[in-house]
């Protein structure tokens, strides 16, 4: 990710509340040109809540948002033309036919009329409904749903897309698609979106904020979120083990746990890597190895520590 | 923007199966009424011809027929209106108007715009069915004109009041069901008044139909209809703008 993309959706200190209830405490966001932020949560964490605020549709009591460099509360339509949002439930007219509904969305989003035929047709070859056009939305699956709801958020050609939980109710080969298609569009729009699915994180997202309670408690890039806590190291195989004390002996190896009797868990320092000098040791003993893996922490554990964390 | 949600909504109304079939009876109810009046009126039309000012068709036929048409008009429209925000709010899809680029009074303007024209269809085709008279007698242009606006007029304020209560509920039917118990309200403060002058019968919209439907245009009851729409669609507008600040 450049740090010199341009920011394209800055959010400062939101505060939102529901009657006497203070749920979102001041909340700030940052999105850079061409980046996916993904916003990672318990259930009612107010990921859904911060989304809404960010695309106006629900004004924050305090703080202000900024698209494109226009203030969301002073200059609403400018910046409102800038975003496209999918709200947890897409919010589709079931009566009205796919290409109907998309235009109307198009014209809505201020498209100029001579470009709403381009768009339509560039906007449903991206999300694969060539062939549902006239189709009523009503009678569409709930996967084809999804992707008229997506197609409704870009078909303006929006700086910021805002996805709350695009994937949620699809089968397998769906979240494949849509994930691809998200992070195709992250290329040239900025995206964030918001999920409990981890993977799913992992998969399409450059950056990640974890939200807690309305607050956010951890942003960092997912490639270091995934290392968050955890001691590097790897699993070795070998056939023909040597005795413990001799791996144990190996340079910048901490620790040897014989996990069963050919494979061994061994972690070593943050930013050394024994591998090598074990492999080569290897070879030259005859040990057999077979297998090396590094060891991965699951981005559930990291999760559930980070949350944890901030409990304690 | 107007125009766009306008025309959504008109246009949305005609992919409802029961609109066409709302139509249709609507349109066999006011010709049974209208063959009706007209049967009444041919059969003592010797009699009136008798006297020296007599009523003519338009008077004794088309008056009448306008006045049913404002009675049904009344428990019609909140079948309409109940849809207008009630209903997308239900099914969430006010987010999308909310997160577009159109301000509240770009929405509510438009809803009212588009279930207007939809009603002008309604009052249109009763008014070619009355101008079918011209074949056989003299039309009284006025009288027809003034009736035409005053239920213009009226069905814009019962609209624009019917908007403000579907702008207060997610439940359509209970929007329906309010706004049909506050026309019904408006109604029997109408009729109940003894006293033609009394203070409560001026809040009535249908009391003040009553003078456009003998033929007077009367400012002050053109000056009623417009601030009873404009309040109501301003009424609206905040509660549109107050559901960001609270929901």
């Amino acid at each position: 990710m450049l740090v010199t993309a341009p920011i394209t959706l800055s959010a400062r200190n939101l505060i939102r509340r529901f009657g006497q209830r203070e749920v979102i405490h001041g909340i700030s966001l940052e999105l850079r040109h061409g980046e996916v932020l993904g916003l990672l949560g318990h259930n009612g964490a107010g990921k859904s809540t911060t989304l809404q605020m960010l695309t106006g549709a629900l004004l924050p009591h305090s703080g202000e948002v900024e698209i494109c460099g226009f203030d969301l509360t002073r200059q609403p339509q400018n910046a409102k033309a800038r975003t496209g949002f999918l709200p947890e439930t897409p919010p589709l007219y079931r009566e009205m036919s796919v290409n109907d509904f998309l235009i109307f969305a198009a014209k809505l989003h201020r498209v100029p009329r001579a470009q709403i035929a381009d768009a339509l047709t560039e906007t449903k070859r991206r999300c694969g409904l060539q062939d549902s056009g006239k189709k009523i939305i009503g009678t569409l699956s709930k996967g084809y749903q999804q992707r008229v709801g997506i197609a409704q958020a870009i078909i303006h050609q929006p700086e910021v897309i805002i996805l709350d939980e695009p994937t949620v109710g699809l089968d397998p080969s769906q979240i494949r698609d849509i994930r691809e298609l998200i992070r195709e569009l992250g290329n040239m729009h900025s995206v964030i979106l918001s999920t409990h699915l981890l993977g799913e994180v992992e998969s399409i997202c450059d950056r990640v904020e974890i939200m807690h309670h309305g607050r956010l408690i951890y942003g960092d890039s997912s490639t270091k979120m995934q290392q968050y806590g955890s001691q590097p190291g790897f699993i070795v195989t070998l056939l023909a083990p040597p005795a413990l004390s001799v791996l144990q002996a190996i340079a910048e190896v901490q620790q040897v746990d014989q996990l069963s009797a050919t494979q061994f868990r061994i972690l070593h320092t943050v930013n050394t890597n024994p591998s090598a000098a074990l492999l080569t040791l290897a070879a030259q003993h005859g040990w057999q190895a077979e297998q090396l893996v590094p060891l991965r922490t699951r981005l559930e554990d990291v999760f559930m520590q980070i949350t944890q964390d901030e409990k304690s | 923007m107007i125009l766009t949600i306008a025309r959504k909504e008109f246009c949305s109304l005609f992919v409802i199966p029961s609109t066409w079939l709302i139509l249709g009876a609507l349109q066999f109810i006011f010709a049974w009424f209208f063959l009706a009046r007209l049967d009444a009126f041919l059969q003592v039309q010797s009699q009136l011809a008798q006297l020296a000012n007599a009523p003519g068709a338009t008077l004794a036929v088309a008056a009448p027929l306008f006045g049913t048409i404002a009675l049904i008009l009344m428990m019609l429209i909140p079948i309409f209106t109940m849809r207008l925000i009630a209903e997308e709010r239900r099914n969430q899809t006010l987010t999308l108007l909310m997160s577009a680029p159109v301000s509240d009074i770009h929405i509510v303007v438009g809803k009212f715009i588009g279930l207007m024209l939809f009603l002008l269809l309604i009052i249109t085709s009763c008014i070619l069915m009355v101008l079918t008279l011209a074949a056989g007698t003299q039309l009284d242009t006025g009288l027809l004109l003034t009736n035409a606006l005053g239920l213009i007029l009226l069905a814009a304020s019962y609209v624009a009041l019917g908007l403000y209560i579907s702008s207060l509920t997610a439940q359509p039917v209970v929007a329906a069901i309010g706004a049909l118990a506050i026309f019904f309200g408006l109604w029997l403060v109408e009729i109940s008044a003894v006293d033609n002058n009394n203070t409560w019968r001026a809040l009535a919209p249908t009391s003040h139909f009553q003078s456009f439907n003998i033929g007077l245009l009367n400012s002050t009851d053109l000056i009623f209809f417009l601030l009873f729409c404009f309040a109501f669609l301003l009424l609206t507008i905040r509660r549109l703008h107050n559901n960001r600040i609270y929901s």
